[in-house]
């Protein structure tokens, strides 16, 4: 996937929301959701269970219209965070020119984070891409819930956060958060602009 | 001139919020001490955030509090324009008592005195009276003192000296508050979330926020049905915008097409800077950037960076090809086809051409290998001296000058010396006759190219010249090699020259160089001996496939000749009469062939020719030995040729 096609002028930016199982992938998807104008969303398709919990993935086109003379779109995706859905994850991967981490904050969950960031870094790799060289950005969601079941922002950045990625506390059901990240991911990703990448 | 009070801009009418909850704090206190707490009481916001109200609130309050007060509340273009008036009919004195008696003195709008000197002379006189005698001074602001332009520096802490506050834009609550408040105040009520929705809305003013509920009440007076969020949304033209009730800003979206549209403007136009950067640069150290300067007219960015790579990597072979001409002939690498990137074939040619034109110089003749040179003791010194030259060339015997008649092999031993310097790593041999050296400096001055002609012997590690005495009379040689010389002896670069008298004995040659040639060795060749002469006659029977008998040998070795040259001629002269008569050459042809017909042997030595191969071309015209054989058959034609 190209990311500026010069000859069409399109932008367009496919970013994934990955991470473990009930981290809040699907809930940043719909609080974007609420907020983009109808007429400049598409529609959300999402392939969700009975218990709401997502089965393929969650797909969500925006378009921000016309900027610098590139009409611009952004993609954005979700992968199911459970560990058998594999495949599927590594699916939507593929040609996605950033990632947004969404950690889920509880403490008892911080094991689900690291490993969902492994196997990110593994996917990625089976696509021959170097996680480092991924535009990438953590979110550390549900920071709403009690004090005593979660572990803070620093600790997290701590426990997964080791490259120093910009990372952002955020409510996901409560929009905290959520279009900082999206902002956060969409400059670096737009940065690599700047790097000549051509279509 | 005074504005009256407006009776509903009051304390109780004034929503109170954390963004103005200081401000009015202060008012009240000032209302309460007037003269005492804060004074001056300067407040300051951005526009339609309730200072006017404020002010005016302070005025009603205070004329509440003690109904005697003199109380002026005006603005700033108020009181100048009754100050202008007040001067205008001679009552400046009135004026200036008039406000010297007032309680309470409210300006609003002080920002306007900017480049009002006067008016500022005028206020701070007055504000140095008032707090003289405990009156209460207030002043509105949409800045704070500091930032009013062009405004007295006394001025300034005066304002600042008493209390200085600031009134921040109403945060959410407050706006809901607001609008519920103005909304009652009108007797307009309004479905759930409707004044919520407002009051999400990006409005920077509470004077915007009341002309949204103005619409509002006016939409559903009109439409006798009250109005829901969705509706309010549409009234107000915020269909766009998000209902208020979630985290963050109400349009959080568009904030983030703005953010993004800022990020793209950067990167989009990342690669023109990028290419301007590079044009900076190029143009900078003097190279033509059409190519570049192309690439920013163009809207879209093809292969940016290839585009520069590809560029500084013509401008990197430029500069090689540069470098490499420069070497070779300062002139010419000053050649603007040097500096310019679009036109490479050119300069590559360009550059080919210098290379050919300062090639090597002229290299020692591969006839004249050193193994085949006959030593033997008549030129032993020579032999040695040479020996130690190619040990330590340039150290030892620098210059080298071999002396001997014509003839005695000076011209081999120089090519030979040559060959083996040449073998030597890096090793740039000149070996040329004194006569080509002369020709081609004249062809250099001739061609205006003396500067490639001085650089392609500056490169050589060697420099032999044949007959050295040539340069008689030649001074502009003279003066070349002098330079060239000092040049070799100071690098230590070998120098070996022929001539057929030592150098003191040189007619037409500059003292300087003379003297020169003869500071190293002089090495002399002397008439050959026995043993050479029998080396140097097996070596021509080889060379001339025919056998070496001991006896022919020692019969051509026992020929009284004087020089290897003589020598030569007469074993030419016997290999031509066994090939003429079909037999194979032995002592007794020999010994017919040249004691038989002496005087046509004797006929035959005058052609004149060195039939050691070299032509010296010291006449210029020498063509081809049949013509030499057939123009100069006398004898005294030949002693002309050999002393020229």
């Amino acid at each position: 996937m190209s990311l500026v096609n010069f000859t069409a002028r399109e932008i367009t930016c496919k970013i994934v929301y990955y991470g473990p199982g009930r981290s809040g992938k699907t809930t940043n998807l719909h609080y974007v959701y609420g907020r983009v104008p109808e007429s400049r969303r598409g529609r959300m398709v999402s392939l969700a269970t009975q218990t709401d919990r997502t089965l393929f993935f969650d797909f969500l086109p925006i378009d921000l219209g016309q900027i610098s003379g590139f009409t611009t779109r952004f993609q954005l995706y979700t992968v199911p965070g459970q560990v058998y859905y594999n495949a599927t994850r590594r699916l939507v991967l593929q040609g996605a020119d950033g990632v947004v981490f969404v950690a889920d904050s509880q403490a008892r969950q911080l094991d689900e984070n690291i490993e969902s960031l492994q196997n990110l870094q593994a996917n990625l790799l089976d696509h021959g891409v170097d996680i480092r060289g991924m535009p990438l950005v953590l979110q550390y969601n549900k920071q709403d819930l009690p004090r005593e079941l979660i572990l803070t922002s620093a600790d997290l950045d701590d426990a997964l956060n080791f490259r120093s990625l910009p990372s952002f506390p955020a409510d996901a059901l409560h929009g905290v958060g959520v279009f900082e990240t999206l902002k956060s991911i969409s400059e670096q990703v737009l940065k690599r602009l700047s790097q000549g990448t051509t279509a | 001139m005074t504005t009256a009070l407006n009776p509903k801009f009051t304390f109780d009418s004034f929503v109170v919020g954390a963004a103005n909850r200081l401000a009015v704090t202060a008012a009240r206190t000032v209302v309460e001490n007037p003269g005492s707490a804060y004074n001056p009481l300067f407040i300051y916001s951005g526009s339609g955030l309730g200072k006017t109200h404020l002010l005016m609130a302070i005025g009603s309050q205070a004329k509440k509090v003690a109904p005697g007060f003199n109380i002026e509340y005006l603005t700033l273009d108020e009181y100048v324009e009754a100050f202008h008036a007040a001067i205008a009919a001679g009552q400046g004195d009135a004026f200036r008592r008039r406000f010297q008696n007032v309680d309470v003195l409210l300006v609003d709008d002080v920002q306007f005195l900017t480049g009002r000197a006067e008016m500022q002379t005028e206020l701070l006189r007055l504000t140095e009276v008032l707090q003289g005698t405990g009156h209460q001074i207030v002043l509105t602001c949409d800045r704070p003192p500091g930032e009013i332009a062009a405004l007295d520096e006394r001025l300034i802490s005066r304002f600042s000296g008493g209390l200085v506050v600031d009134m921040g834009v109403p945060d959410y609550e407050t706006r809901v508050a607001i609008l519920r408040r103005k909304a009652e105040e009108r007797g307009a009520a309004f479905q759930p979330g409707v004044l919520e929705t407002v009051a999400g809305a990006d409005f920077v003013n509470v004077r915007e926020l009341m002309g949204a509920l103005n619409r509002l009440i006016a939409y559903q007076a009109v439409n006798e049905t009250p109005i829901n969020a969705e509706a309010a949304k549409q009234v107000l033209g915020l269909a766009s915008v998000a209902a208020a009730t979630g985290g963050g800003s109400a349009d959080e979206f568009a904030q983030f097409v703005s953010d993004v549209t800022v990020t793209v403007g950067k990167a989009v136009e990342a690669w023109r800077s990028r290419v301007a950067e590079a044009i900076l640069r190029w143009e900078g150290e003097g190279y033509r950037t059409h190519r570049l300067e192309a690439l920013l007219e163009r809207d879209a960015p093809a292969a940016v960076d290839e585009a520069i790579t590809s560029f500084v990597k013509d401008v990197e072979r430029l500069k090689a090809l540069e470098t490499e001409v420069a070497a070779l002939d300062p002139q010419a690498a000053g050649q603007s086809i040097f500096r310019d990137p679009e036109h490479m074939p050119e300069a590559e040619e360009a550059a080919a051409r210098v290379r050919e034109g300062a090639g090597p110089p002229p290299a020692p003749s591969p006839a004249f290998p050193l193994a085949q040179f006959a030593a033997g003791a008549s030129n032993q010194m020579a032999m040695s001296a040479v020996a130690a030259v190619l040990a330590q060339p340039g150290k030892k015997y620098n210059p080298l000058l071999l002396v001997g008649r014509s003839g005695l092999g000076k011209t081999h031993l120089l090519n030979a010396v040559g060959l083996e310097l040449a073998q030597r790593r890096g090793a740039i041999v000149a070996c040329l006759s004194t006569q080509d050296f002369v020709d081609e400096l004249i062809a250099a001055i001739d061609g205006n190219r003396m500067d490639w002609w001085r650089a392609r012997y500056r490169r050589a590690t060697a420099l032999l010249l044949d007959d050295i005495h040539l340069l008689a009379g030649k001074e502009r040689t003279q003066e070349e090699l002098f330079n060239l010389f000092n040049l070799f002896l100071d690098q230590e670069r070998q120098l070996v020259f022929t001539a057929p008298t030592p150098p003191g004995a040189f007619q037409g040659i500059e003292p300087r160089i003379a003297s020169r040639l003869g500071s190293g060795l002089v090495a002399e060749l002397t008439e050959p001996d026995r043993d050479v002469r029998r080396g140097a006659a097996e070596r021509l029977l080889v060379q001339l496939h025919q056998p070496t008998e001991a006896a022919l040998l020692d019969y051509l070795a026992d020929r009284p000749v004087d020089s290897v040259r003589a020598l030569t001629t007469l074993v030419q002269r016997v290999v031509g009469a066994a090939t003429a008569k079909e037999q194979p050459l032995s002592a007794g042809l020999a010994r017919e062939e040249l004691e038989g017909q002496a005087p046509v042997g004797e006929r035959r030595r005058t052609s004149g020719f060195r039939t050691s191969g070299i032509v010296v071309s010291s006449a210029g015209g020498v063509r081809s030995r049949e013509k030499m054989v057939w123009d100069w058959p006398e004898p005294s034609d030949r002693v002309l040729e050999e002393s020229r």
